[in-house]
Parts: structure tokens; C-alpha cells; sequence
């Protein structure tokens, strides 16, 4: 009897294995940026070529960093979301202009609205190698003092905004 | 007509690793070159993600390729490198995971899975041939056992028929020989 059932539960824990698997997304790698302070940079912001950015400047708020480009696909289904989002006051949205053209930029964000109260201009994607960005779009949540708390890889859903940066926003807000 | 959608699914699939819009920017030093590329080849490449940032084309792996370039013209050991890229992008990066807590499932997994299985093979093989002997050789007071038994069911055939068939069946073998 006890025979016959090892071979059942070596199957039972390999399928539970396998299903787990299937659910996960091989695309969201978890960051070690979490839970560390956001790399600093200084940049030139995207539309005021005179001016730089650097995430110290906010220091004191809660604030998202969005990476973003306009030939970005993926960026263009998340905006209308981030473009809300800005209205509903919330939270600051800054954005980083991710290996983009200034115009293209510019011309981007005329066209499809402009969530941002800032955008910095990363041409060389070199910042984005600091962040860890792989996949346009990216969120990071970053806190009052200057820690990353959350990262989105890929575009923000209505669901992850509700679910998870909303709450977290609140949370760390209070904090 | 399967053989041109499996090429077409194939085609799709290397989209995102064909995405480099310029040449790829080399050094003129082949020594550099070939430092380069070996650390490049230990170095996952996060957009096709089974491909070195040696191998794939990706726009962000030609930047990465290029941070170590830079890293190693500035005289930075491939430690410091590797350090530097795992605080990116994460354990992951790395195609050869390091050793450490986390991953020793990872690396002794198989090894552990292979004792296990030798293991069990072990055991079985020596409870089969324990068996097998048991099956063969009776003890001294066992053979005595079994022919009284023997010899009682000859004398009295208290079992009917089964027995008395039997008995009938031996007599005619003996009979015959």
C-alpha cells in the first residue's frame, strides 16, 4: 500500500511544480534595486534643455518613475492610465524618456497627453542600465527618502493600480 | 505547410533579439575584443533571455556590452563587473548562478536526486534477491516440516478430492516411470 503511493505523491509534488511554473511570468524578474535607495542621476530634462533632473530634488515625497520612449508599443497602452492617473492628483509621475530622439519625445507626449510633471532625458540609456530597465515600460514606486519600494515591469493595468501601487502610494504616504 | 508556419512561429519568436538598428560598435584592440566578449558570454542578456549578451543583438545588450567594454578599458577587475551588473539586474543576469544559500538546491539538486535514486535502486535490488533466497532455501526444520506434512496427506488424505486427484495423478506418474 505504502509502495504504491510514493510514486503518486513524487507525481502529485512534480505537477504542483510544473503548475506553479506555468503561472509565473519569465519576464518579471525580480529587481535587487527594491528596498535600496534609487540610483542617483543627473539629467537634462526632456523639454527644457537648460535644466537637470535628479531624483534628490524630490526627496521628501512619494513619486513614480516612469520609463518611457516613443517608439516604445508598450507605453502607448499603459499612457491613458498614467495620463488618469496625473489628473486624480495623487501621486507625482516623472518620467524618464528612455533612448528616444528629444522630438520624437516631445512630439509623443504632445500627442498622447503628458502624464509627467517632469521628464528627464536618458539618450544613451545609460540611467537605465543604473534602474535595471530591460523592458519599456517600467514603474518604480520610490518613497520620502528616496528608496525604490516597488517596481512594474511592463505596462501598468487598471488591476495594478488599484491592487498594488494605490495602497502601497497610501501606505507610504502615511508612513 | 507545417514547415512554413513553424518557420514563420520561428521568425516571430526572434522579433525581439532582432531589434539592433546600427552596427555593432567593436574596439580595434583584439585583446580588449576577446576580453570582452568572454565576460560577455557569462552575462544574460534580459530581452531574449537565453541568449549571452555575447550572442544576441538586442539594443539593451549592446549597451551592456558596451558598459563592459568601458569597464574593463577603465582597468575594473571582472569581478567588479560582474558585481556591478548583479546590482542591476539581479541574480539572474548571470548564466552561471553563484553559490550560495539560495542556490544550493539548485546545484546539488540533481546530485542529491541522483544519490536518491541510486539509493532506492540499491534497496530494491537487495530486497528482491532477500526474497529470492528465502524463496530457495529452507532451513533444516522447514524440510521436516514440509514432509511430514507431505507424508501426512499421503497416509490420510484428509483432504478429499483435491488431495486424492492429486495422489492419483502422482501414482500414474510413477507408474509410467
Amino acid at each position: 500500500m505504502k509502495r504504491t503511493f510514493i510514486p503518486l505523491a513524487i507525481f502529485v509534488v512534480l505537477v504542483t511544480f510544473l503548475w506553479i511554473g506555468l503561472t509565473l511570468n519569465p519576464r518579471e524578474i525580480p529587481s535587487p534595486l527594491i528596498g535600496k535607495p534609487a540610483p542617483a542621476f543627473k539629467l537634462v530634462q526632456l523639454h527644457e534643455t537648460n535644466k537637470v533632473i535628479a531624483p534628490e530634488h524630490l526627496r521628501g515625497k512619494v513619486w513614480l518613475l516612469n520609463v518611457w520612449a516613443s517608439w516604445c508599443v508598450t507605453c502607448l497602452q499603459e499612457h491613458p492610465l498614467l495620463v488618469e492617473l496625473a489628473q486624480q492628483n495623487i501621486v507625482p509621475i516623472y518620467g524618464l524618456n528612455y533612448k528616444d530622439q528629444r522630438e520624437a519625445g516631445i512630439a509623443w507626449l504632445r500627442q498622447h497627453g503628458n502624464p509627467y510633471i517632469l521628464s528627464a532625458h536618458d539618450l544613451d540609456g545609460r540611467v537605465g542600465i543604473d534602474y535595471g530597465v530591460y523592458g519599456v515600460p517600467e514603474t518604480f514606486v520610490i518613497d520620502k527618502a528616496g528608496i525604490i519600494r516597488h517596481k512594474v515591469i511592463g505596462a501598468i493595468t487598471p488591476e495594478i493600480v488599484e491592487d498594488k501601487l494605490l495602497p502601497l502610494i497610501k501606505e507610504l504616504n502615511n508612513g | 505547410m507545417v514547415k512554413e508556419l513553424l518557420l514563420s512561429l520561428l521568425l516571430v519568436i526572434l522579433i525581439p533579439c532582432t531589434q539592433a538598428g546600427e552596427g555593432i560598435p567593436t574596439s580595434d584592440d583584439p585583446v580588449l575584443e576577446k576580453k570582452v566578449m568572454a565576460l560577455s558570454e557569462n552575462l544574460r542578456c534580459l530581452v531574449c533571455q537565453n541568449q549571452t549578451i555575447a550572442d544576441s543583438n538586442a539594443e539593451l545588450a549592446v549597451d551592456l556590452r558596451n558598459q563592459v567594454r568601458e569597464k574593463i578599458k577603465a582597468g575594473q577587475s571582472e569581478e567588479d563587473i560582474l558585481k556591478y551588473m548583479v546590482a542591476r539586474y539581479g541574480d539572474f543576469v548571470l548564466f552561471k548562478p553563484q553559490m550560495k544559500s539560495s542556490t544550493w538546491l539548485l546545484w546539488f539538486g540533481p546530485l542529491i536526486m541522483l544519490i536518491g535514486g541510486a539509493w532506492v535502486l540499491i534497496i530494491s535490488l537487495r530486497q528482491r534477491r532477500k526474497l529470492q533466497l528465502q524463496a530457495h532455501v529452507l532451513s533444516a526444520e522447514e524440510h521436516e516440516r514440509a514432509e511430514i506434512l507431505l507424508s501426512d496427506k499421503n497416509k490420510k488424505s484428509v483432504v478429499p478430492e483435491n488431495t486424492a486427484q492429486k495422489n492419483i495423478v502422482q501414482k500414474n506418474t510413477k507408474d509410467q516411470s
